[in-house]
């Protein structure tokens, strides 16, 4: 047996793509042409083998763009995705402020504190994601733990549950982590003695940090602001359970479609136009991963 | 083997003092009593976690003197000269530039640069904009800024290269950048951290004389740090041998190899033959030492009666294949072993059971066949002012 497996190895992950990937899209891709239908599934057409290959055909016809025409048509789509892609940047930018100066703390701490305070950065991940957006709930509420905060220090109440504030709030609670970590990893493998160098040179510290620390930590920040930004923009828990009835995002559009209305074409039309959106961005990624790792 | 060559070699005239110097013999600021010296570290000490890495350290550094710390790692030279920079604060002492203080000083405001061991060149900027790195922390006008980074891309023949990134360029081309970049803003001293050790070793020959050129067209002083006693002693007009946290000697070239101070300088420094003993008589200049190994004389002073060292180069040592007449400085042995390096042959004599002595032989003419060989019966001399005594 001295067969060349590695060949092998290569065609793992396509496989893996082509069947949790590539088909499942294919089947969105379809269903977004497909036209709604009172039966069950809720949608028509179906491919009747029965009849062969004009069976087929016939299917092929009965595909359109129809249900895309109509997301133009009504404004709350337009709304919703306006919305979605607000909610996400200003998520992101305010993680990008919020995190960066918890990577570059942790990354100048000594070693052995370092791997505490990453641990402590991941550490949320040990409790489910939903207990710990339902406990925003608990303190964001009228009567919640941030109003007796503020009543306790003589301030008036604050009553931001079920607003576009609250979905920030958990948005960047939730998606911390996914920033830290790519701006700590670029931050705490950078050169010390670049920082000596710059300093040497006579570049105040302040200075050191504008001109060499923080432009060498760009493609650990690109690396989080997009690894934050694309789920964020169809995040459908947090604006969810956080968010009011006026906070628009795609992830519940989807969801009301799917499951509220029926409306599998529409869902999945929208799903479409979303994924169509974060794939400039998901390819810059790519990107900028690819020369993270070449280089 | 040729008793001609073997009569040249014995009767080669000893050296009336040691060798020293060449063009350089003239420059002896530290000789001057009355010269101000341009770095002074006076008693400075420094620990690291308790554990001391520099201790009570003493030395002037003068204008447009090329200054070599020699020392293994983990001897405190590479600390010392950090502090210099002020990249550590020393614990103890007072460190001096132009006479004034500089504790105080952040290593932004001193006029002190340093070109770093693994260069640390900015990734993200080009050639011309590391090198102008440090000529616009001064604030200089673009256009002076502009033509000091021409002159330095042309005096490091880097020319055509300023727009490429440091990972675009060969490791010399590196080095070279990195050297411009510490020179550009015309430091009043360049500190150089291993400035060649990550260059091959032809390559680092090159460098070596180079940046000596380079030192003395620009009248710059220049302080280097290095375990390669080799490169300390081609570029350096002084050196300062560090042992565990201290100056143990600092000297010329010459006389650091020619009169070290003690055995820990004799064998870091080249290599040497130790023949122990105990002083048997001191006087006129001269030493007669008795030991294991004979009885032997060099040059020098020891107290009677004390244990002290013979120490002898193996260069200075001749080879005979007969025996020369009985007197001191005289070892009979058999030829353990040999090492053709070319322009050398090293021979390792073994004198007593164990005792190897180390003798050298440059190689003046094409002769392939060796003249010893294994297993041949040699007597070794020298003259006793080709050896030194070393007390401790």
């Amino acid at each position: 047996m001295r067969r060349d497996r590695s060949g092998l190895a290569a065609i793992l992950p396509f496989l893996w793509l082509a069947l949790f990937f590539a088909f499942p899209f294919l089947l969105v891709a379809k269903l977004s042409l497909s036209d709604t239908a009172l039966a069950m599934p809720p949608y028509a057409p179906r491919i009747d083998w029965s009849q062969g290959l004009a069976g087929l055909k016939a299917f092929f016809a009965a595909l359109d763009g129809e249900t895309y025409a109509r997301l133009t048509r009504d404004r709350l789509y337009l709304d919703a995705y306006l919305s979605s892609l607000r909610i996400a940047a200003t998520g992101t930018g305010l993680l990008l402020l919020i995190g960066y100066p918890i990577a570059y703390g942790i990354s100048r701490c000594p070693p052995a504190m370092r791997q505490a305070l990453v641990m402590a950065v991941i550490l949320p991940f040990w409790t489910s994601f939903l207990i710990r957006i339902y406990a925003w709930i608990a303190i964001l509420k009228p009567a919640g733990l941030l109003n007796a905060a503020l009543g306790a220090l003589g301030l008036p109440p604050v009553d931001i549950l079920n607003t576009e504030t609250a979905v920030l709030l958990g948005l960047v609670y939730a998606y911390l982590p996914f920033m830290v970590l790519p701006l700590y990893a670029v931050l705490e493998k950078q050169d010390e003695s670049l920082i000596e160098a710059a300093q040497d040179l006579g570049a105040t510290p302040l200075s050191a940090f504008w001109r060499v620390t923080f432009p060498l930590s760009i493609p650990g920040a690109a690396a989080g602001a997009l690894l934050c930004f694309i789920p964020m923009a169809g995040e459908f828990v947090i604006p969810d359970l956080l968010g009011g009835s006026e906070t628009l995002m795609l992830g519940r559009v989807i969801w009301t479609e799917f499951f509220a209305n029926r409306d599998w074409p529409a869902a999945s039309a929208v799903a479409i136009v979303l994924l169509a959106t974060l794939v400039v961005p998901i390819l810059l990624f790519e990107r900028q991963q690819a020369k993270v790792l070449r280089g | 083997m040729d008793p001609g060559a073997d009569r040249a070699l014995s009767e080669r005239p000893p050296p009336a003092r040691p060798q020293i110097g060449g063009v350089r013999d003239t420059f002896a600021p530290w000789e001057d009593p009355a010269a101000r010296p341009l770095v002074r570290f006076e008693g400075v000490s420094k620990a690291f976690a308790g554990a001391p890495a520099v201790r009570g350290v003493d030395v002037s550094i003068y204008e447009r003197e090329f200054f070599a710390l020699l020392g293994p790692s983990g001897c405190g030279k590479t600390t010392l000269m950090r502090m210099l920079a002020g990249f550590e604060t020393p614990d103890a002492g007072r460190i001096l530039l132009e006479g004034r203080d500089i504790a105080a000083d952040p290593p932004h405001r001193r006029p002190v640069h340093m070109m770093f061991q693994a260069y640390a060149l900015f990734p993200h900027l080009s050639v011309a904009r590391n090198i102008a790195f440090g000529l616009r922390r001064q604030g200089l006008p673009r256009r002076e800024i502009a033509a000091r980074v021409e002159e330095m891309l042309a005096l490091m023949k880097l020319e055509g290269l300023g727009g490429r990134r440091p990972d675009q360029l060969s490791g010399g081309q590196q080095q070279r950048v990195a050297l411009a970049r510490a020179i550009a803003p015309r430091p009043r001293i360049l500190l150089l951290d291993e400035p060649m050790a990550a260059l091959d070793k032809k390559l680092r020959d090159e460098t070596q004389f180079e940046l000596m050129t380079l030192q003395q067209s620009l009248g710059m002083t220049f302080m280097i740090v290095t375990h390669d006693q080799d490169e300390a002693m081609v570029v350096a007009d002084r050196i300062a041998v560090m042992r565990e946290g201290e100056i143990v000697q600092v000297g010329r070239p010459g006389e650091v190899y020619e009169a070290p101070a003690d055995r820990y300088v004799a064998g870091f420094i080249g290599d040497v033959n130790l023949f122990e003993g105990r002083v048997a008589h001191s006087e006129g200049g001269r030493v007669r030492l008795a030991g294991p190994d004979g009885t032997f004389e060099a040059d020098g002073a020891g107290p009677v009666g004390e244990t002290a060292w013979i120490g002898v180069r193996p260069e200075k040592v001749a080879v005979h294949t007969e025996p020369p007449p009985p007197g001191p400085n005289v070892l009979a042995g058999r030829v353990h072993d040999y090492g053709y390096l070319g322009d050398w042959t090293t021979y390792l004599v073994e004198i007593a059971p164990g005792r190897l002595v180390r003798v050298a032989r440059a190689n003046t003419t094409r002769t392939v066949e060796r003249p010893l060989g294994c297993g041949d019966a040699v007597w070794l001399t020298f003259a006793p002012s080709s050896a030194v005594v070393l007390t401790r």
